[in-house]
C-alpha cells in the first residue's frame, strides 16, 4: 500500500476549495512519505484539472447511480476506489458528506480512522504520518499516531492551504468499475431543503455576523441580518440560538457546525465556548459584542465592545451603510 | 418498536477552559473530581426516542460502555424516561477506540435480542470523533443516516432531517437503522421530576462484562487501538483583545475605524 488518495469533487470545471484543501495536505503528506498523490473521482469531471494540481493518478468510477449523494451506493464506489488505489492514506473533506462516509469506510477497509484533522506531519525516522485534532472541544489538541495502514482522515474544512497549481500536468486515469444496482440504497432521498438567510453562503463569506444566546430571541437576529446584510456577508449561530430554534440548525458555527475562515467575524452575544471558538480559528479579524467583560470571547477577539447589542449594532449599520452606499 | 439508545457518560464538556487539566500518563482529561455527565448529544437522542414513545409506542433501552461510575448516568436516562438500561463494563475494555466500543455495544445489542431503531449522539462530547455510530451500524448490518435533529412516522418508516450545510435533507429510512442525532429545539433534554429519579433509582441495572457479551478479547482495549493518541497538549493562547470604550456612538466609531484600517471592510 502506497500513495495518498484525495476523493476529489470537480465543480464547473474546476476542483471545489476542499478538495484543493485535500491536495495541499495530500502533497505535504506526499513529500515526507515519498509516494505519490492520486484522486478518487465519482461521476464525470475532467480528471485534466487534477493532473495540474500535481495528481498523478486518477481513479474515476462513472455510474448514473452515483449523481445524487446516497451513502450506502458511495460507499461500495469508495470501496472499489480504495481497492484499486490501495492507498497508505485516503483523504476526506470533513463535510456532511466525508463525516457522513469516513467511518464506515475505515470500518470496510479495517482502516484506522482520524477525524477532524487540523495539521498533518511525517516523522521522519519512521516514514509515518501524524495527524493532529482538536479534543475535549477544543480545550486540547491531540497528535494521532495511526499503528494501522490504510488509514482514512477526515480534513477539517477552511483549516489548510490549497494547492496551487503547478500548470501544465501529466497524470493518467485509471477507470474503476461500479458494481451498483439501486437494491443496494438501504436509504432514500426525499427531498433536500435550502435555508439561507441572506444569499451569502456562511462558509464561503468574508464577513460573518454571529448571534448568540445574549440576543434573547429570535427577533435580536433581524439586527445581524441587516448588518451582514450592508456588509455583504452571511450570518451565522452558536449552538445555544440554534438548538432555542430561533435560526436554522445549519446555521450554527463551530465544532459540531460549520467551519469559517472569514476576514472579518463579529460574535454578538456569543460567550466564547471553546466549542464555537474550533469554528472560527481561520477568521483573520474577529469582533466581539458583549455585556460581560468577563467572558472568554474577548479573550479570542482582536476589537471588542462592552455593552448591549441593542445600543452597539443599529448604529454599527448605519455608519457602515454611510461608508458602504448600501 | 424497540429504540436503544447509546449513552457515554463524560466529564462535563462545558466546564470553562480554565479548569481543564491533562493526565500525561493516560493523555486524558484528569477527572479531578469534575461532574460527570450524559455526553450532550446523547440526552438529545433520548429525547428523541422519549417523544417517539410517547407518539407511536416503544420501549427505550439505555446501553453504556464505561466505567462502573456510567450506572448514574443511566439511573439519570431512567428517571428521563427510559424503561431499561445496561452497563457494559469491564477493565479489559477500557482504553479501547471508537471500533471497541462499537464492538461491545453491537454484543450488547444482540444480546437484548434485537433493535428496531438504535440511537447515538451525532458526536461525543469529550472526543467528537463521529466514528461509533457508524461503526455500531456497520457491526449489526443496518443503514445509518448521520446529523438527524428531527424524525416523524412516514410510510410505515420514518423520514429523518438531515442537518447539511446550506439546509436539511429528508431521508426515508426503515427499522432497523442507526441515526446519529444532532440538538435541535425540538429535543431539547427534559430535567427528569422528582418522583421520576426516586423511582429510578430503585431499578436494576445489569452490568455485562466481556465474558458475558462472549467478546472477542483481540478486538478491544488498548492493544486494539488503530490509531494512537501520542501527545495531548493544552494550546496557548494570549488575549490580544482592544477593548473600545466609551459611549456606544464612540465606541461603533473607533470600531469602524480599527475595521477600516485593517482593511477588513
Ligand atoms: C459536543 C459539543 C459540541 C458543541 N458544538 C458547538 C458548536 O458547534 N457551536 C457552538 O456555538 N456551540 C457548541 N457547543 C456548545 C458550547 O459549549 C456553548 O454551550 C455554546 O456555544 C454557548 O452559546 P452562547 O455563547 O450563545 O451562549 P452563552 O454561553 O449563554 O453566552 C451568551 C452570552 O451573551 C452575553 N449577553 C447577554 N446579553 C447580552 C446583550 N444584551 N448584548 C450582548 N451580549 C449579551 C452574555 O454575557 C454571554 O457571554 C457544543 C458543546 C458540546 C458539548
Ligand atoms: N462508551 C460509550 N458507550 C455508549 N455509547 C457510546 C460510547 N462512546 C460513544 N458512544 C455513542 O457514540 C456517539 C458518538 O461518539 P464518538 O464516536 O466518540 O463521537 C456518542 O454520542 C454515543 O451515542
Amino acid at each position: 500500500m502506497a500513495g495518498i488518495l484525495v476523493l476529489a469533487k470537480i465543480e464547473n470545471g474546476v476542483p471545489s476549495r476542499s478538495t484543493l484543501e485535500l491536495l495541499g495536505a495530500a502533497h505535504r503528506l506526499a513529500t515526507g512519505l515519498q509516494e505519490p498523490v492520486c484522486a478518487g473521482l465519482l461521476g464525470q469531471g475532467d480528471a485534466g484539472v487534477l493532473y495540474s494540481y500535481g495528481v498523478e493518478i486518477v481513479y474515476r468510477m462513472d455510474h448514473p447511480l452515483l449523481k445524487e449523494y446516497q451513502a450506502d451506493l458511495h460507499l461500495r464506489a469508495l470501496e472499489q476506489i480504495a481497492q484499486a488505489a490501495e492507498p497508505r492514506v485516503m483523504l476526506l473533506s470533513g463535510d456532511s458528506m466525508g463525516r457522513d462516509l469516513a467511518a464506515r469506510l475505515a470500518f470496510r477497509l479495517q482502516a484506522g480512522i482520524v477525524t477532524d484533522v487540523i495539521d498533518i506531519d511525517v516523522q521522519a525516522s519512521e516514514k509515518a504520518p501524524r495527524f493532529m485534532r482538536p479534543a475535549y472541544g477544543g480545550k486540547a489538541i491531540a497528535v494521532m499516531a495511526p499503528r494501522v495502514v490504510p488509514i482514512v482522515a477526515t480534513l477539517k474544512p477552511r483549516t489548510f492551504d490549497m494547492a496551487a497549481s503547478v500548470g501544465e500536468g501529466h497524470g493518467r486515469e485509471v477507470p474503476v468499475e461500479a458494481p451498483l444496482d439501486p437494491g443496494q440504497a438501504r436509504t432514500r432521498l426525499v427531498e433536500r431543503v435550502q435555508e439561507e438567510t441572506t444569499g451569502v453562503k456562511l462558509e464561503d463569506a468574508r464577513v460573518v455576523v454571529s448571534g448568540g444566546r445574549g440576543l434573547g430571541g429570535p427577533d435580536g437576529f433581524s439586527l445581524l441580518v441587516e448588518l451582514a446584510r450592508v456588509l455583504k456577508g452571511a450570518v451565522g449561530a452558536s449552538r445555544a440560538a440554534t438548538d432555542a430554534g430561533w435560526v436554522p440548525s445549519s446555521m450554527q458555527v463551530g465544532q459540531t457546525g460549520k467551519t469559517v475562515s472569514p476576514d472579518l467575524y463579529i460574535a454578538v452575544g456569543i460567550s466564547g465556548a471553546t466549542q464555537h471558538v474550533a469554528g472560527i480559528s481561520g477568521a483573520k479579524t474577529i469582533v466581539a459584542i458583549n455585556t460581560d467583560p468577563e467572558s472568554s470571547i474577548f479573550k479570542v477577539a482582536h476589537l471588542g465592545i462592552v455593552g448591549d447589542y441593542k445600543t452597539i449594532l443599529p448604529p454599527l449599520s448605519a455608519k457602515c451603510r454611510e461608508l458602504m452606499g448600501g | 418498536m424497540r429504540i436503544v439508545v447509546c449513552l457515554k457518560q463524560i466529564i462535563d464538556p462545558e466546564l470553562p477552559a480554565t479548569q481543564f487539566r491533562i493526565d500525561a500518563e493516560s493523555k486524558r482529561q484528569q477527572s479531578d473530581n469534575h461532574p460527570l455527565v450524559i455526553s450532550p448529544y446523547d440526552e438529545n437522542a433520548l429525547e428523541l426516542a422519549l417523544k417517539l414513545k410517547e407518539q407511536t409506542g416503544g420501549h427505550v433501552t439505555l446501553l453504556s460502555v464505561g466505567q462502573p461510575s456510567a450506572v448514574s448516568a443511566l439511573r439519570k436516562g431512567l428517571a428521563m424516561g427510559a424503561d431499561e438500561a445496561a452497563l457494559i463494563t469491564d477493565p479489559a475494555i477500557e482504553g479501547s477506540d471508537a471500533f471497541g466500543v462499537a464492538t461491545a455495544l453491537a454484543r450488547g445489542i444482540e444480546k437484548l435480542g434485537h433493535a428496531d431503531l438504535v440511537l447515538c449522539g451525532c458526536e461525543s462530547g469529550d472526543w467528537a470523533d463521529r466514528i461509533v455510530g457508524p461503526i455500531l451500524a456497520e457491526t449489526l448490518h443496518i443503514p445509518c443516516v448521520t446529523f438527524i435533529a428531527r424524525l416523524e412516522k412516514h410510510n410505515g418508516g420514518f423520514l429523518a432531517h438531515r442537518v447539511v450545510e446550506d439546509g436539511y435533507e429528508l431521508w426515508e429510512v426503515v427499522p432497523p437503522v442507526l441515526l446519529t442525532i444532532l440538538s435541535d429545539e425540538t429535543n431539547t433534554p427534559r430535567y427528569p421530576k422528582v418522583k421520576d429519579i426516586m423511582a429510578a433509582s430503585r431499578k436494576s441495572i445489569p452490568t455485562w462484562s466481556g465474558a458475558d457479551l462472549d467478546l472477542d478479547a483481540s478486538r478491544i482495549g488498548k492493544a486494539a487501538v488503530r490509531a494512537e493518541v501520542q501527545e495531548l497538549t493544552v494550546p496557548t493562547q494570549e488575549s490580544r483583545c482592544q477593548l473600545l470604550e466609551g459611549e456606544p456612538e464612540e465606541q461603533v466609531a473607533m470600531l469602524v475605524a480599527r475595521l477600516r484600517e485593517r482593511k477588513v471592510i
